[in-house]
């Protein structure tokens, strides 16, 4: 019985060490797509919101000669102002065809409400599905705002009264958010591409020993051997846990590389991916691998072609997304009854790795345990599918 | 020796195969012949114990496929329908995984392969990947791997199906010279001339019947013509067999 699975575990590992869409997909795209993706986006975020905080604001700004003070105010404050004369109509299209970004419309009857002190209409005109656009805006409404404030207060020391009256609540914020918890809203979805680059390493080998084998056409000649054939579905789901172990580590390894190269700290950031994380990572997620092996190798032995084990388990690789996904839509919190639940105990637990958090012992004892309970009921499943005649196809 | 009794098999409303029963001999190249769609495939997958019979039972040299399954397969050398081998091993590793499989130990089943590579003249592709052989050497390999644990009896599945001129000469040499070793060969085939040149015993199979058992001489007498395709025709004619 071992002896059989130790041969066709042999005999699987050799054959697709020599497959070159194996070790593409396996050793290759699979474990570096998920670092060198996250790599690259993370650098782009990091220039984008350096690059935002530098630029100074500019604001079309229409009737500027009815608000001078506004103006100067504008003007002290470091922004650039294009002064035109636009009409609410022409002042949309602008903004629309994203020729400007902002535009402040001083109102008609602007000057005689400012002096009546009564409240003298702007309108700003921007488009807040443009993100930067958004920013800027953002920045406007927040510069206006402290005029109107500086106007009121002053008016009100004229008139005699304490500007004070005005401001009956002082709020403070304090941002208690450690630089490592920030990161983690960043990292959030790294998880995800581990788990991924675990999938990409078995997949081409759960599809090659099943529906391959039959489309090759050997099936018959390996199902008709005096061998059980649990030993045979044994081997396979081991080799294909060999490749996916490979696929992790790799993947892990070009993590902590792409974070080295990475300037998190600029962010305010700080990862901790060093290699004691990757090791950790790496224990984590063992378990996850012969469930992962086992599911694959499962859909890919009702198929009957490669075509066709490749568009199952295109879905299948999706599968992990989910629990992360609805974690990350309820924020779930790391608990014991979560740890139940493959992937989504995995992504809590490298999770509570990344934010330095206590892990309790219990926690990854439950998630391994569920993770390889259920890879075992699969893998019976798989030995039971194997058994039958309509295996022959 | 190969003893089919009565097997029957269905799948769903259709009777695929129906109380056939027949025995192939040690020494003697048996064929099972039958238009396509006859019942070759089932009968044979039901002789090498793929397929359960619904009744009936084979015995391999006596040892029953169902009861002890996988005693009887030693005993018994398959080449499927499909016998296709894996294209990023050699010949040899294809040979040794079946070997190994067989449960054969490593120094005997190097010994084993050296006398397959010399009785079947392999050894110009033995190292070679099985993807880039020609037909006739992929035949040699197959026919290799199903014979590594030498087995006393063996099971092919039309065998010349999909080969060149070469390769079916090549073959019909192999098994000839496996026969004169006291092998017991039982083989499918819906060629007619094929069976005609190599068998000693034909089984006619038609709709899943057993429709004639015997040697060419008798199959020629009962259909009463010294030409064997008449003879062929007119058996299974008596059956409607034939389309």
């Amino acid at each position: 019985m071992m002896r059989a699975l130790f041969t066709v575990f042999g005999k699987e590992f050799l054959e697709n060490l020599r497959d070159r869409r194996t070790l593409v997909s396996a050793l290759l795209f699979g474990p570096l797509f998920g670092p060198l993706l996250f790599g690259a986006m993370v650098s782009r975020m990091l220039d984008q919101s350096i690059a935002e905080s530098d630029e100074p604001l500019k604001i079309t700004i229409s009737g500027a000669e009815q608000a001078p003070n506004l103006r100067r105010y504008l003007e002290s404050q470091g922004v650039t102002l294009t002064l035109s004369s636009l009409s609410e109509e022409a002042a949309r299209a602008a903004v629309q065809s994203r020729a400007v970004q902002v535009v402040v419309i001083v109102a008609a009857d602007y000057a005689p409400r400012f002096t009546a002190a009564l409240p003298a209409p702007l309108l700003l005109v921007a488009d807040s599905s443009d993100a930067p656009a958004r920013k800027s805006a953002d920045r406007v409404r927040h510069l206006l705002a402290n005029y109107g404030s500086d106007i009121a207060q002053l008016r009100l020391k004229s008139r005699g009264v304490s500007p004070l009256l005005a401001l009956p609540v002082a709020v403070n914020e304090i941002d208690v958010a450690t630089p490592t918890g920030r990161a983690v809203a960043v990292l959030g979805f790294m998880t995800y591409f581990v788990l991924f680059a675990v999938l990409m390493g078995g997949l081409y080998l759960a599809i090659d020993s099943t529906a391959g084998e039959r489309e090759r056409g050997s099936l018959e000649s390996l199902l008709s051997l005096p061998v059980d054939r649990a030993s045979v579905v044994g081997g396979k789901i081991l080799a294909t846990c060999a490749y996916m172990c490979l696929s992790l580590a790799i993947s892990l390894a070009a993590f902590v590389v792409v974070f080295r190269f990475v300037p998190l700290e600029r962010l305010g950031m700080s990862a901790n991916l060093g290699a004691g994380t990757a090791l950790k990572f790496f224990a984590i997620c063992l378990p996850f691998v012969p469930l992962g092996a086992a599911l694959m190798t499962l859909v890919a032995s009702f198929t009957r072609s490669y075509r066709e084990a490749q568009t199952y388990l295109s879905s299948v690789l999706l599968v992990p997304t989910l629990p992360i996904a609805f974690a990350s839509i309820y924020s779930l919190k790391a608990k014991s009854s979560l740890m139940l639940i493959p992937s989504l105990s995995q992504h809590l637990l490298m999770t509570s790795v990344l934010k330095d958090e206590p892990i309790a012992p219990l926690e990854v004892v439950l998630s391994a345990g569920s993770s390889l309970a259920l890879a075992l009921l699969l893998t019976a499943a798989i030995a039971r599918r194997w058994r039958r005649e309509s295996m022959l196809g | 020796m190969i003893e089919a009794d009565a097997l029957c098999k269905r799948f769903g409303a259709i009777e695929a195969v129906h109380e056939v029963s027949f025995t192939a001999r040690d020494g003697e190249i048996t064929g099972l012949l039958g238009p396509n769609g006859a019942g070759k495939s089932t009968t044979l997958r039901m002789v090498y114990g793929v397929l359960a019979p619904d009744s009936g039972s084979v015995r391999i040299d006596g040892i029953d496929i169902r009861g002890e399954t996988s005693r009887a397969r030693a005993h018994l050398g398959v080449l499927p329908h499909a016998a296709g081998l894996y294209g990023n091993l050699s010949a040899r590793e294809n040979i040794a995984y079946f070997g190994s499989l067989q449960g054969i130990g490593r120094r005997q089943l190097r010994a084993r392969i050296a006398d397959l590579v010399t009785s079947l003249a392999m050894e110009d592709f033995i190292e070679r990947r099985a993807k880039g052989l020609s037909q006739g050497q992929r035949i040699k390999v197959a026919l290799a791997r199903s014979l590594v644990h030498d087995p006393a009896n063996l099971v092919l599945d039309e065998p010349t199906n999909g080969l060149d001129v070469m390769a079916i000469r090549s073959l019909r040499g192999m098994l000839k010279q496996l026969k004169s070793q006291g092998r017991c060969i039982l083989f499918s085939s819906h060629v007619m001339q094929e069976v005609a040149a190599l068998c000693d015993q034909v089984v006619i199979v038609g709709q899943g019947r057993l429709l004639a058992h015997g040697t060419l001489q008798s199959i020629r007498e009962r259909g009463g013509t010294a030409s064997l395709e008449e003879a062929f025709l007119r058996v299974l004619g008596t059956a409607g067999g034939c389309e």
